[in-house]
Order: structure tokens, then sequence, then C-alpha cells
């Protein structure tokens, strides 16, 4: 994915292949040489840990799949099925519904180091697009996963988020009766929720073929956020960045084993151990933890339609971080201000998650309102202004020469620091 | 265990400090959540459920058998009359990680009861001794018979119980969980539930036909009168039959009941974390010599 390979197959049946279709090269080129920065840290890691969550959700879902049956009458009973009599069904479920938080803990982290380092900004805008795409999918992707079991949560929340298209003027209730199938949330939605909770996965694999090929034009950014500008900046994908993307993967397995094997239901509601029922509504309708600081925000604002467009606002704002960070200096390593706006931003975009999953009342009411006005400050107000006030500390030449100081062989001595122009 | 035994501490202290921050006026909701009863509650349970030692709890934590056929018992001769556990089947009591019943045990069990089968070659439903592959018989017909039967209240299913209901743990405790693996709140809420039942403090207002305890999770008062008495049920094996014990051993059986592989979960688990665990550690090391020879 990066300029004309230097492939050189030696086996015949190799050669004959390459001539032929030259995947091995385009491999080659994207996963054995390809240029990294040399100063990736561990966050850089979380790419390759999506990749294999995507990968494992597919397997299991698949599998899950097979035992499961789409009907408001049976759901609930073959899910039981599976976590009872299928043999190792109760694992492959509790890796499937884990793995479904594991993916969105990366994801954070993720665009979390997106955030700090300055990754969205040019060249890699399209880069960063196409991510938020992946993170839309997976969201949908995710709440119609939560629906399938048919459980008291699955239902309710299935029911608050599709009603809030009803907030749409004029054409508002004919969305939602086309979303269900019907005049409520009933059998033809859990149909489609199946099929498209199927689709969908697919989906996020073709936009992560793009979100990947993106990355492969500038590579990766780094945490000085300098540019690449020769070879020595670099170290061939293999077998600098196999290993330790590997290395990541694994301890990032271990946690999520620790969920699976031992808290299994933690980030799960106990209500959907209840089967889906319409005539009882639960105490609180609460959606997943991945869902709560948008939830929050949707709540922060009496209308309803006003909280449905700051909710999607939430989501939309990041699409134009690139445009609205007026900074030159990519890295938050030196960018002292926005360093520290930075840590304020996710304390408040956490504290929103926590106020999401309380009751929409008394003081947890009036925090969430404040923190919501801060989530959009951030990116509206202090974000554009940041740029144009912040003194940035001197960047490091060279990625090099942040590796290996001032003093370093590989660096002409007195190289003066410019602020980053690209 | 000493984990547990410390959460139960830390959870002793936690009350203090959530009253000592309800003091600083941090919230209303919080206060009367730990308030203890009073005349006018307004949030539920009144009590948190108090935390149990269980055999099931932790990174080894496994069913004990001898407990597991205890509740078992217990569900058969008094919650049987009226809750259904229509998930569970003759069979699962003789799997291994439960009560593991001899399969002729389990066998003996189901032939006890009278399951309609159907339709014959002349068309007409029968009456035959129950099979292992057969379900749990539940004792009404359908819901509307149950609640006709109960006060217009059906007493719900008791297959997934032990994980149907969580109490809120508040802040800090789903935080300090994650370290303490405390997935014990269904049985916990079950035991405590059990034996909650007493006199509604003085101004309380019950409706007649409900029964007062500050533990039920969604109100003052529970539809369902108190199910267990000292000495109801006659164990074999010596164990004290009161109230805490029958209500101590059908959480148990409830918690097996609604997570069958648990005993199977915890030792894949250890076996999946060693594995990683030692893998990580191989990869550390291989990942270290590669990168030695540069500057990063």
């Amino acid at each position: 994915m990066s300029g004309p390979s230097t492939y050189q197959p030696q086996h015949p049946a190799l050669k004959w292949l390459e001539a032929r279709l030259p995947i091995l090269g385009l491999v080659h080129s994207s996963f054995i040489v390809f240029p990294n920065p040399r100063n990736l840290n561990y966050f850089w890691t979380f790419g390759g840990i999506l990749a294999f969550m995507l990968v494992a959700q597919i397997a299991t879902g698949v599998v899950l799949a097979m035992h499961y049956t789409a009907h408001v009458t049976l759901a609930f009973n073959s899910v039981e099925g599976i976590m009872r009599d299928v043999n190792g069904g109760w694992m492959l479920r509790y890796l499937h519904a884990n793995g479904a938080s594991m993916f969105f803990i990366a994801v954070y982290i993720h665009i979390f180091r997106g955030l700090y380092y300055g990754s969205y900004k040019s060249p890699r805008e399209v880069l960063w697009i196409l991510g938020m795409i992946i993170f839309l999918l997976m969201m949908a992707t995710g709440f119609m996963g939560y629906v399938l079991p048919w459980g008291q949560m699955s239902f309710w929340g299935a029911t608050v988020i599709t009603n809030l298209f009803g907030a749409i003027p004029l054409v508002g209730g004919s969305i939602v009766t086309w979303l269900w199938g019907g005049f409520s949330v009933d059998n033809p939605t859990l149909n489609r929720f199946f099929s498209l909770h199927y689709l969908l996965p697919f989906m996020i694999a073709g936009v992560v073929v793009l979100h990947i090929w993106a990355l492969h034009i500038p590579g990766s950014n780094n945490p000085t956020g300098v540019s690449v500008k020769d070879k020595q900046d670099t170290l061939p994908f293999h077998p600098y960045f196999t290993v330790k993307d590997a290395l990541g993967l694994v301890v990032f397995l271990i946690f999520y084993s620790y969920f699976v094997f031992y808290l299994p239901n933690y980030m799960g509601h106990a209500d959907n151990y209840i089967e889906a029922n319409p005539l009882v509504t639960p105490a609180h309708i609460v959606p997943e933890w991945y869902f709560l600081p948008f939830y929050a925000i949707l709540r922060s604002i009496p209308d309803k339609l006003a909280g449905v467009i700051a909710m999607f606002g939430a989501i939309a704002v990041l699409f134009v971080v690139p445009w609205l960070d007026t900074s030159k200096v990519r890295s938050a390593n030196f960018r002292p201000l926005y360093r520290q706006f930075f840590w304020i931003w996710a304390v408040a975009a956490v504290g929103l998650g926590y106020i999401g999953a309380m009751p929409p009342e008394g003081g947890y009411l009036i925090a969430g309102r404040i923190l919501t006005v801060y989530y959009f400050a951030h990116f509206l107000i202090i974000l554009p202004l940041l740029g144009l006030f912040e003194k940035p500390k001197p960047l490091p030449v060279s990625i090099t020469e942040s590796v290996l100081g001032h003093g370093g062989a590989a660096v002409t001595a007195g190289a003066p620091s410019a602020p980053q122009t690209k | 265990m000493t984990m547990k035994t410390l959460s139960t501490k830390l959870a002793g202290l936690g009350i203090s400090v959530m009253l000592a921050v309800s003091a600083l006026g941090a919230g209303a909701a919080i206060a009367a959540e730990e308030g203890g009863e009073s005349a006018q509650p307004t949030h539920f349970p009144i009590l948190k459920p108090t935390l149990e030692p269980w055999s099931f709890a932790g990174l080894f934590g496994s069913y004990d058998t001898a407990q597991v056929q205890r509740g078992y018992q217990v569900y058969k001769e008094v919650c049987s009359a009226c809750h259904s556990m229509h998930l569970l089947s003759f069979r699962n009591l003789a799997q291994p990680g439960g009560p593991s019943f001899t399969e002729a045990q389990a066998r003996t069990v189901a032939a006890s009861y009278q399951v309609q089968d159907g339709p014959n070659d002349a068309g007409d439903m029968f009456e035959r001794p129950g099979r292992l592959s057969d379900r749990f018989p539940s004792p009404f017909p359908n819901p509307q018979a149950a609640a006709a039967a109960n006060n217009g209240k059906a007493p719900p299913d008791l297959s997934l119980m032990a994980k149907a209901r969580a109490v809120e743990r508040g802040f800090p405790w789903f935080v300090l969980d994650l370290f303490t693996q405390y997935e014990e709140g269904g049985p916990d809420y079950i035991h405590s539930l059990l034996t909650g039942y007493k006199e509604p403090p003085a101004g309380l207002q019950i409706p007649p036909g409900l029964h007062y305890n500050p533990h039920f999770i969604s109100g003052p008062a529970i539809a369902m009168p108190p199910p267990l008495s000292d000495g109801q049920v006659t164990y074999s094996d010596g164990s004290p039959q009161t109230v805490d014990q029958y209500s101590r051993d059908v959480a148990a059986f409830l918690m097996w009941a609604a997570e069958p592989h648990l005993d199977a979960r915890k030792r894949a688990g250890f076996q999946v974390i060693i594995f990683l665990v030692v893998f990580a550690g191989l990869l550390y090391y291989t990942k270290k010599k590669i990168w030695s020879k540069v500057a990063h």
C-alpha cells in the first residue's frame, strides 16, 4: 500500500503467482518492510489490537449465529441454550459479549491517543475521518448486538434509542415505524437487527482496509509529532513492530480474559437476564457503558430534538477536529497548554460516562449539563483559540534526534530547533 | 477468601464514607441509599445485601456439592410449590460442577414427577414418569394461572434469578469489585432477602397482602410471604436446619442454576491466564532482544 513493491519472490510458484496477482508484494510492502517511526510507544499497539478484536468478534459471532434464533419467543432461550447446552457455548458468548466492551476500550484508547498526539492533523485527515466512520459503525453494531439476547435491557434500550428518531420534525414518526417494521419494537425489529448486526462488521472490515490504506500513505504519526524525514527515523515493520504489537496484544488479552473468565457479567446489566416484557418497564433504562457519555449529553438537554442533535453532534464534532485545531504542532508533548486541556477534556468525557449511568436528577443533572457544555467548548472554542495563543515548546529536528538526544552520532550537532511546519 | 473478608470490611467502611459524603450535602439520593430503615423510604433496597463468603467466589472458587444438593432440596420442597425453573432439566442434576447427583439418582428424581407427553398414536395427551431429558415441571400451567393463585402477582421463574438481580454497588465499590472479583451480588441478594423479613418501622404502612422486607430491590414490601421457617426442611447431612442455612443453600443452588459452568469457567480461566502470562513473558524478552540493537 505504499508505492511499488520491492518484493522479489524466489520460489517458482511464488513468482508465478506474483506475476498474476501481486498480493505477496502487497503484504510484503505493507507489513514486512513498511517503515514505521522508531519512537512509537505502546499506545500505537492499539491499532493491531483493534484489528485482532474485529476478527475475534466475527469469529465468535459467526459460531454464535449458528446457535441463535432471531425470534421474540425463542431468542432469549436460544441464548440460554448456548450458555447451558452448546459445547463451550458459555465461553463463546462471554468472549463475544465482553469482546464488544474490549473493542470499545481499545477504540477509546486509540481515539484518545490520536487526540493527544495530534494524529488527525494534515496529512492524516482522511485517515481520521475513516476512523470515525468505523467508530460510528461500531456503535451501531454494538447497539444492535445488545438487542439480540432479547432481555429487558435489550428491549427497552432498543425502544429508547429507536424512539430518538421520532424527534425529527414532520417525518420522525414515520421513520420510527419504518425502523421498527411495525408499531413497536417487536419481531420484525429483532429480525432486522440480527441481519444488520451480521452485516455491519463486514462493512467495518471494509472501512478498516481503507483506514490502513490511508495510514500507509503518510505513515504513522509518532509521539514527537515530527514527520519522518529520512530512512534513519524509521524501522521496518517486521520484526520490530510485529513483536511489539504482539506483546501489546497478549497483555491486552490477559486483561480481556480476566473479564471473560472471572467477571463475565460485570460490563452487562442484570436486567438482561430477565426475558423482554413489553408490559414491564425497568426502573432505570441504561445503555451499554460505552454509550454512557453520549447518553448523558442526550439527557442533559431538556428538549428532545435538541438533545438528539447534541448527542449526534458530540460525535460529529470529532469528524471536524482536524480543522478546529489550528495549532501547527501535532504532539501534545510540545503543547504545554493543550496538554492540560486535553486531560481536562478526558476527565470531562469520563465524567459524562459516570453521569450517564446515574438517574437524571438533582446534582447529577447539573453536573451533566456543565460537562456537556465543556465537552463542546473544548472542541469549538478552546481548540481553535489554543493554536493562536499557545507558545509550543521547541521541537526536535527529527525523530532520530529525539531518540538519541543532541549528542547523538546520527544528528548534525547544533542543528537549530524549529517549530514543525507541517 | 482473604479478598472476600477484605471487601466485606471495606463495605462496612463504605457506609461510613457514604454517610460522611452525604453529610457534606453532596446528594440527598446518596443519603437515602444508606440511610437505614425509615418510615418514608425513597431508595430501594432500603438495606444493601450483606456479603457472604461463598465457596464459588474468587480465583479458584467452585460449587460446594453438598451445599448445592441441600439447596436443591430446599427448592424442591419449598420454592417449587410456586416458582418454575423452566430452563433446567433433570439431566442437569447429574452434570459435573453442581449438585453432581449420579445419573441413577437424577433418574429417580425425574421419575418421581408425572409429566404430560403426547399426542400418542390415538391423538391423546398422556401422563408418564419424568425422564432425564424433561424440564423441571412448572407449578402453574401459565403465568395467568400463577398470578391468579398468588394474589395477582406471578412468582418469577428462578432459572436465572441469581444473575437477574443486582443491587447497585455505587462508587467506589463498582471500581473495587474489579479487583476483588465480586460477582456474587445475586446470591448475596437472595440470602439477604430470604432472611430479611421483619416488622416494618413505625409509621410505614404496608398494603394488605404484602410483606415488609428492607432487602427487597423494588420497594419496601414484597408480595412473597416469608417462605422459610426453622426446621421446615429436614437435612440428612447434619447441617443446621435454620432459615439462615436454608437461604444460604438455596442461594448457592440458584447460582449454580443460573451459571452451571462456573467451575469449568474459572478452571479454564486460570489455565488461559497462566498461558498468556508465560507467552507475554517470552514476547517481552524476544522484543527486548530484537530492539536491543536499535535506539528508540
